[in-house]
């Protein structure tokens, strides 16, 4: 029982997380297209910009992935 | 590799664990020869591995950085002095554009941050049981090569961005300025006993986001290195499978090592973006 809830418990995480990160850096993706699409002698300014906020967007979730991945293999199994 | 590695649990379990130096239970200083033991010896404990490599990185920095500051001619520059350089200019870009105030130490320190912790990041890239099996054959239990793969490394950098902003928001603003700054926002207020009502509300929300910088800055590095060194180990369990699972597991690495490239410069430049961000929000006065 308490295994079959730290499965659930990590896939819980790494389903959130790819919901949350999908629909952030999906808007985030789309905005920066329109920004270049508008005006394109500003990519390389965006593009800076778009790498610092996909980190910072990014962080999180993939934090989740990473404890995600401890539950299933490191703390199931032992 | 030690005893309790046969089972793919104690492969990531060993893998995950620190070299700690510290205080047994009994009294006596030591090593940790277990996860158990490292957590007994509680607070006051030292990964041995996390300083060794990180200082030896930083000393690498050092080194190789004041060279070529030495070798520095108003000429062509040419190989490594021409890298250098290029950094160099590439953090000065960065500072100018979003510094405004006047402060010496900014550029530096974000040149500092920069190399050192994507230094300490490329360690991740090393195949994660070349320098642990190093390591063991040299006596040694646990090695842990990538030092922002331990909270600590990544929290004391991250303390020492914190007081460097609480020591320049007290210097540019004043005491009384920062403890204004503090309390007066962001909900502010005219009349006198509105503003007393005010101020522990506004402290509470102002003190939390104070307190969230360096813990979400240490955390967002050390999460994102932790993750990819995760992702490493998985896969170097696949090389236990047999020859099938080891090709898949040899391109999955090669793979992983590619995109964590993107992830290993970028955590190194946010973080040195942030400590400026924070730094010019202790210069500004509002």
């Amino acid at each position: 029982m308490e295994t079959a809830l730290l499965y659930v418990a990590g896939a819980v995480l790494l389903g959130l997380a790819g919901v949350g990160v999908g629909v952030g850096v999906g808007v985030l993706g789309a905005r920066f297209l329109e920004g270049i699409a508008r005006q394109p002698e500003l990519l390389p300014m965006l593009r800076t910009q778009f790498f610092i906020v996909m980190g910072l967007v990014d962080a999180i979730p993939i934090i989740g992935v990473a404890i995600a991945l401890y539950i299933m293999f490191a703390v199931v199994g032992g | 590799m030690s005893s309790d590695s046969l089972t793919t649990t104690g492969y990531i379990k060993h893998h995950l664990q620190n070299l700690a130096y510290g205080q047994h239970p009994d009294g006596t200083w030591g090593l940790a020869h277990s996860a158990a033991e490292a957590r007994e010896m509680g607070f006051w404990a030292i990964h041995l591995d996390t300083m060794f490599w990180s200082v030896v990185l930083g000393a690498l920095f050092l080194w190789l950085f004041g060279k070529a500051a030495r070798k520095a001619t108003a000429d062509t520059p040419s190989g490594w002095l021409n890298f250098v350089e290029w950094v160099i200019d590439f953090i000065d870009d960065n500072v100018r554009g979003s510094f405004s105030g006047k402060n010496d130490l900014i550029a530096p320190l974000s040149l500092t941050l920069f190399v050192w912790i994507l230094m300490m990041n490329l360690m991740d890239l090393v195949p994660v049981d070349w320098i642990p099996q190093i390591a063991h054959l040299m006596g040694i239990e646990y090695m842990k090569v990538v030092p922002t793969t331990d909270p600590n490394a990544t929290f004391g950098m991250a303390l020492g961005v914190f007081l460097l902003t609480l020591y320049y928001s007290i210097k540019v603003k004043g005491p009384m300025g920062f403890a204004a700054e503090l309390t007066m926002q962001p909900f502010q207020a005219t009349n006198p006993i509105l503003k007393i009502i005010l101020l522990p509300i506004n402290f509470f929300l102002e003190f939390v986001s104070l307190v969230a910088k360096p813990i979400s800055l240490s955390l967002r590095l050390f999460g994102n290195l932790f993750a990819g060194e995760m992702i490493f180990i998985l896969i170097a369990l696949l090389f236990s499978g047999g020859l099938a699972f080891a090709v898949v597991g040899g391109v999955l690495q090669l793979g992983w090592a590619i995109f964590h490239i993107l992830i290993v410069l970028l955590q190194a430049f946010i973080f040195m973006t942030l400590t400026i961000v924070y730094l010019e929000m202790a210069h500004s006065h509002h």
